[in-house]
């Protein structure tokens, strides 16, 4: 007689954590494809250096017609 | 692990208890959610802009659950009620597969996580309206209105029509009149079609207490109904036809559609209990089963026509 009985409910039991850890891959791999899917459309970041820059500067000419 | 290795031959209670991972996915309403998902990404693939693949498959993931998150709160409030109906019996809170403490989680977290992350993938509009669905459907619909008046379906049918604007919300981050007609073609169509149910499905509400518009205002006044929503759908339906999202292959799908819907709800009109009865019921599960056709024909169009503008 083997030491550890299989009982059903292992089986319910097993398919339920199965079940749980394909969904938390499925998310955290959803989370990975949708940063890269943000990072590639996303426009080029310019962080703030505490120097004057024409692109980081408002419009100020008037826009002649 | 032992311990529970101890136990398996003689404590039954949990064995019985036990849920398995399909309860949980049961609690979602699988079956709901496949109407959400469709329309939802017919809302999402017609709005104009677009959005990448990924992006457009993650709000439509996170739609489905929110709309199953709704579902698993739905079931641990009404698991009294399911509890007495034949049809619901079953379902994994009143069959005392899962504790309905358990379900409530469940819904809560679920619709936490999925309107961050449809916040996050798309835009907060889109969460914002997901967030109204799910407190519409969970407190408005099942918390208040089902229980109190025969008009529950009438208005809940406003938590399934919310798909299709949350859908082209995630895309343009706004409203439209199109999205807005897409809710209305869902909202006038969910009362003939579930009344058409109702005069043939002998169903149990009034032991649940549930006042169903079969029991309280009598069949010949459920037909009227019908009736009366069928009519009122027509113009929503064909109203969407001049809209940027439509074209021609949906307005003489709305109108061949339309026009068989309004012969059956006629028909339905025309009948007693006793012809009904007569025949089995013959004419009311045929427009039932038509109306089933009449909403995926009517989005299927708009998705032909979003095809048609692209070749």
């Amino acid at each position: 007689m083997p030491l550890v009985e299989t009982h059903e409910i292992h089986k319910r039991r097993f398919g339920r954590n199965f079940g749980t850890a394909l969904c938390l891959i499925g998310f955290c791999a959803i989370v990975f494809g949708l940063t890269i899917a943000k990072v590639r459309e996303g426009s080029l970041l310019e962080a703030h250096d505490h120097q004057p820059r024409a692109s980081a500067l408002p419009i100020t000419e008037e826009i002649s017609q | 692990m032992s311990d529970f290795t101890a136990q398996t031959g003689s404590v039954p209670r949990t064995s019985e208890g036990e849920a398995g991972f399909g309860d949980y996915v049961a609690l979602l309403k699988p079956r709901v959610m496949s109407l959400v998902v469709f329309t939802a990404l017919v809302g999402l693939l017609v709005a104009p802009g677009g959005v990448s693949p990924m992006i457009g498959f993650t709000a439509i993931l996170f739609i489905a659950l929110g709309a199953g998150a709704s579902g698993a709160l739905n079931m641990w409030y009404d698991a009294d009620i399911d509890a007495v109906m034949k049809r619901t019996a079953k379902r994994p809170v009143p069959a005392g597969k899962v504790p309905a403490g358990e379900a409530l989680s469940l819904g809560l977290w679920l619709s936490v996580i999925s309107v961050a992350m449809l916040g996050l993938a798309t835009n907060w509009i889109a969460a914002g309206l997901l967030a109204f669905t799910i407190f519409f459907y969970a407190v408005v619909y099942t918390m208040w209105l089902k229980r109190s008046t025969p008009q529950n379906i009438v208005i809940g049918g406003a938590a399934g029509a919310f798909p299709p604007v949350i859908g082209w919300a995630a895309v343009t981050g706004d409203v439209s009149l199109a999205s807005i007609l897409m809710f209305g073609l869902i909202f006038m169509w969910t009362p003939p079609h579930f009344w058409a149910l109702a005069l043939f499905m002998k169903s149990d509400y009034h032991k649940a207490d549930v006042p169903m518009l079969t029991v309280t205002h009598g069949r010949a006044e459920t037909r009227k109904q019908i009736l009366i929503y069928t009519i009122l759908l027509a113009p929503v339906a064909l109203g969407l036809a001049f809209t940027s999202v439509a074209g021609p292959v949906y307005l003489a799908t709305a109108v061949v559609l339309n026009a068989i819907f309004l012969k059956g709800a006629w028909d339905i009109w025309r009948r007693d209990e006793a012809m009904a009865e007569a025949d089995e019921y013959a004419v009311e599960k045929k427009v039932f089963r038509f109306s089933l056709f009449y909403l995926f024909l009517h989005f299927g169009a708009l998705l032909a026509d979003a095809l048609w503008r692209l070749i």
